[in-house]
């Protein structure tokens, strides 16, 4: 699978906003898996959710996976945006999704984005993550995601 | 199992649910909010307003401390601002509380204001209810804390707390009329950054040029990031949850809250059917589309959609 | 911004350019504007011994010693790292054999947090970004071979700095090597951890008593030693502008400065013993500027700030890495280019100390094969170009120099505006920094988005074929070598002796002495890192981010 990139021409379709007036949001929760603390990536990413119309809920730092699902399933939100730079992710994000699975909430859609090899990007989709965002994904490509595979 | 029957036997996600289907204005949230009314009244109901940067979140993950070690449940209700341009919104009060993330007894909820002004969501008071059926012996409901944000929490809780932080000066004259009245405890927070003293007289003086009150709002210094005060605060808080029990105090709160809380829907839901009618395919959109310029008389129009609602 | 460079011809005769470009309104990938073309109007009443002096003079702003290159070339120091110390050990050797002149350490996850490779918390992560140390024995293997008199050594590593270099001195003490006769760096900034790498542990008033006794430590004891790499390179790499990144790294130096002082030393003591640590981001001439105005800079605030007597004091001496956020995963070997230039930036602005990256570092640790090729972009530059045959060649450029002047003002607003707050951490805690560098990162994705920067094959020239390029795997047998050999350690060694050098480290962490000497009485006991971290943890507690989005 080729990792997503921009658009080159300059007609990019604008990201379909939820209505800033409705009711419904859709609810991500963001964070950092393991110990690895750079933050760029999932800061940006977050604040672009938000001007998306998303309700994001930053988790920070220094996750485990046992914090992450105990707060997905206390905000009840839609996806859970996993960032992670540090190589750990292939003992830390299927642990998410077997907790996922544990807590009988396995329809919340993960998706994760860092330094994550095309193979074991691969291996993680068929565990059950719905999207890897290598680097240079746009932000218009996550937005996208999270409208659509997210949408209630 | 109804999610209301789960919510009831301690299903967190069926809470968490519930608690969707309110910040959606769903109605299916005001049928189970209905059904489990009979298991609310019980827990102590603190709100926590405040500037933006005088440490809110802190000073709540300091209080869970306190309170799980003496063995009480908690819900936690942590409001932020939506842009109201987008309508999303980042939510970063959980990440201050996350040392309790995996405690059972502690339960958190980020919710955006979603558009709704004056410091709460609409959706806060049925969050409160489902999180009072659902057990918890304590909810504590931290406020946006911008605009006139600050009063509507007062009609909310039981007990209010209003957070400061030392500044410059004028920390207590730039506090909007109304907020002094309604708060029952007052906290300085970053007491160790110096000038804590100084504001902590400047809020005694404001409090006694008005007349003396029944309950004296105690005003506390405390240091949140450093777990400085959170003992002396708790110790406050229950103090105003005995005087409120004893002097009737408790029962004339919860009479104007529920007061509150019908007024806030009977204004939401005049507010919707006003909007309907004038955007809608209705004839009162049909004439303002025919007016572009609002030559129409608001007063003559707002007597008829209120005449219209049913 | 005054700008007084003029259009160029074309723009100013509304003639349409030639084929291709004429950028509106140009500016650096930090949004400094830059004019179509500059001339001596635009250095106005510069005066060179003012503004330059000459090389090894004061400002320092052509470099800080008199020969530059001509006497001897920057160091070429390749960080490198992964997987256990034996592994590491090779690479280490792999390299010097191809001319590298100084070894850089990079520590994994666990060892940079201050956990042990068996600690919970260090599942999936031992030997992944860097080499596993958990206690002296892993430090002996990692230099087996290697005679630590006769090379120096940096160490990436902040909040655990200590305990490394208490580490490194016992190591070279069994090869016979007293502790003046070390050279390197420890990169120990710890300011910048909470402003943007996010490595902290330990809240900022104890971390700043540790790196005021590893100061102290050197200027007492180890007189080759740089005890702090003051550092920008990862503010620049967490979003952050040229200009902020320059000033806020100056703004750290400033504030260790005031610690040194403060805990009794004279200036002239420990000054000439600090070194700086840059990124060179791929706008070529802004890197170039930023350099000089750094070397300007420190010396005034040294001299005239500080009163510091001594030259050495006044210059800015530092090491610089290629932007590791300018590289792709798309068409990665266009980044040999990127490092390419990057690196000449830093060569032609006069860096003392330089690592390249390697084309494949989007996607893992690098193989030996990227490595090799980065280390010989720096031989070629020294070798093939000529730039080194005379010392800072763009001095007297009507761009350069405007550009320079232009940074430095930028940094020196900056300044101000810190100290109107109170300072380097009372901005910490505010979230000054850290908000300027979310914005300052949020903006330049946005700038992509809309094209208004180009990345090749990011978002312009996409096609390509996507080669399939080796990278290096680190496997979970690391982590498990890892786990067994300290838990085999912990069997092996004098528990009593441990247990007691734990009691003293903690009665010293109460303390005001220096904890040095007895962090090195700890590691030689074989006490281990996780262990040291645990006791002090214990004493100093452990730092809250205000969280700033």
């Amino acid at each position: 699978m080729s990792t997503a990139s921009r658009p080159s021409s300059k007609e990019a379709k604008p990201a379909p906003r939820s209505d800033p007036a409705s009711q419904k949001k859709i609810r991500v929760l963001t964070l950092k898996l393991g110990l690895d603390g750079h933050d760029r990536g999932v800061k940006v990413v977050s604040r672009a959710l938000r001007d998306a119309g998303v309700e994001v809920i930053y988790a920070g730092l220094r996750q485990t996976p046992e914090m992450a699902v105990e707060a997905a399933i206390q905000e009840d939100v839609d996806g859970i945006g996993i960032s992670i730079l540090s190589g750990a992710h292939m003992t830390l994000i299927p642990r998410v999704l077997e907790l996922l699975k544990e807590r009988a909430a396995g329809d919340i859609v993960v998706f994760a984005g860092g330094i994550i090899p095309d193979d074991e990007a691969a291996e993680l989709k068929t565990l059950g993550v719905a999207e890897i965002f290598g680097p240079g994904t746009s932000l218009a490509t996550i937005v996208d995601f999270v409208n659509g595979r997210l949408r209630k | 199992m109804s999610l209301a029957a789960s919510l009831l036997q301690g299903d967190v996600r069926a809470l968490a649910k519930a608690i969707s289907l309110a910040e959606d204005r769903d109605p299916e949230a005001t049928q189970i909010v209905t059904e489990l009314q009979p298991q609310t009244g019980r827990a102590h109901l603190v709100g926590i307003t405040g500037p933006p940067g005088s440490g809110k979140s802190s000073l709540v993950d300091l209080l869970l401390q306190v309170i799980r070690q003496r063995g009480k449940t908690v819900g936690v209700v942590a409001v932020d601002p939506s842009s109201p341009f987008t309508g999303g919104a980042v939510l970063g009060d959980r990440i201050r509380m996350q040392r309790h993330t995996l405690d059972k007894g502690v339960f958190i909820r980020s919710m955006g204001a979603r558009g709704h002004l004056g410091g709460l969501a609409a959706a806060t008071r049925e969050v409160i209810h489902l999180l009072d059926a659902y057990g918890r012996d304590v909810i504590i409901v931290e406020t946006v804390g911008v605009g006139q944000s600050e009063l509507e929490i007062g009609t909310v809780c039981d007990t209010t707390i209003l957070v400061l932080v030392p500044e410059s000066g004028d920390a207590v004259q730039s506090i909007k009329a109304g907020i002094m009245e309604i708060a029952d405890i007052f906290v300085v927070n970053k007491a160790d950054l110096g000038g804590a003293e100084k504001t902590r007289r400047l809020i005694q003086d404001a409090m006694a040029l008005g007349a003396a009150p029944a309950w004296p709002p105690p005003i506390l210094l405390t240091a949140a990031v450093k777990d400085q005060g959170g003992v002396e605060l708790w110790q406050a808080i229950e103090r105003h949850w005995e005087y409120l029990s004893q002097s009737g105090g408790l029962q004339d709160r919860r009479l104007q809250r529920l007061k509150q809380e019908v007024l806030a829907l009977v204004s939401e839901q005049a507010r919707d059917d006003a909007l309907r009618a004038m955007e809608g395919d209705t004839p009162v959109a049909r004439r303002l589309r025919q007016n572009p310029n609002g030559k129409l008389n608001p007063y003559a129009l707002a007597a008829e959609l209120m005449g219209r609602a049913s | 911004m005054a700008l007084r460079s003029k259009p160029s011809r074309e723009e100013s005769e509304s003639r349409p350019g030639r084929a291709g470009h004429a950028p509106k309104a140009a500016s650096t990938i930090s949004g400094v504007p830059v004019g179509a073309l500059y001339t001596p109007e635009d250095l106005g009443a510069f005066r060179y011994d003012e503004k330059l002096g000459d090389p090894g003079e004061f400002p320092y702003t052509r470099g800080i010693y008199p020969s530059m290159y001509r006497g001897q070339l920057w160091t070429m120091r390749q960080f490198a790292g992964y997987g256990t110390a034996e592994e590491t050990n090779r690479r280490y050797k792999f390299l010097l054999s191809q001319g590298q002149t100084g070894l850089s350490v990079a520590f994994d996850m666990p060892t940079l947090m201050g956990y042990d490779s068996d600690a919970p918390a260090s599942e999936g992560e031992v030997g992944r970004c860097g080499v596993a140390i958990d206690s002296l024995q892993d430090m002996e293997d990692l230099f087996a071979g290697i005679r630590l008199d006769q090379i120096t050594t940096s160490m990436t590593i902040n909040s655990p700095a200590a305990i490394l270099w208490a580490m490194y001195i016992a190591v070279a003490e069994k090869q016979g090597v007293k502790p003046a006769q070390l050279g390197g760096t420890l990169q120990n900034d710890i300011l910048k951890e909470y402003i943007a790498q996010k490595e902290y542990i330990f809240p900022p008033e104890p971390s700043m008593r540790l790196v005021v006794d590893t100061i102290v430590f050197a200027s007492r004891h180890m007189p080759r030693w740089h005890p702090v790499s003051i550092s920008g390179y990862h503010i620049r790499e967490a979003g952050s502008t040229a200009v902020q990144e320059l000033a806020f790294t100056l703004a750290d130096g400033m504030a260790y400065v005031d610690a040194a002082i403060k805990a009794g030393l004279d200036v002239d003591e420990f000054a000439p013993r600090l070194s700086f640590f840059f990124n060179a981001h791929i706008d070529f001439f802004e890197e170039i500027a930023k350099y000089r105005a750094a070397r300007r800079l420190w010396a005034h605030i040294m001299r005239d700030r500080y009163h510091a007597k001594n030259p050495r004091s006044w210059m800015c001496r530092f090491h610089t890495q290629t932007a590791g956020c300018s590289l792709t995963g798309q068409q990665v070997e266009n980044n040999i280019s990127r490092t390419a230039f990057e690196a000449l930036s830093a060569v032609l602005g006069g860096t003392n100390s330089l690592h390249t990256n390697s084309m494949d570092e989007v996607l893992a640790l690098p193989t030996e094969k990227a490595a090799q090729v980065a280390l010989r972009t720096q031989q070629i530059i020294a070798h093939e170009t000529g730039v080194t045959n005379t010392i800072d060649p763009l001095a007297g450029s009507y761009f350069v120099e405007s550009l320079t002047d232009e940074i430095e003002r930028g940094a020196l607003d900056y300044f101000k505006r810190i100290d109107e707050q109170g300072g380097v951490l009372a901005c910490i805690e505010n979230g000054f920094f850290q908000r300027e560098i979310a914005d300052a990162a949020f903006r330049y994705e946005r700038e992509l988005e809309a094209q208004e920067r180009i990345v090749v094959g990011v978002n312009a020239y996409q096609e390509g074929a996507r080669a399939e390029v080796p990278t290096l795997k680190i496997g979970f047998e690391t982590e498990r070598a890892q786990a067994k050999k300290v838990r085999a350690l912990r069997e092996r060694r004098d528990g009593t002796s441990v247990r007691n050098r734990l009691t003293a480290l903690q009665a010293a962490a109460r303390g005001q002495d220096n904890l040095m000497p007895v962090l090195i009485d700890c590691v030689k006991a074989y006490v281990t890192e996780g262990e040291i971290m645990a006791t002090l943890k214990e004493v100093f507690g452990v730092y809250r981010e205000p969280t700033i989005l």
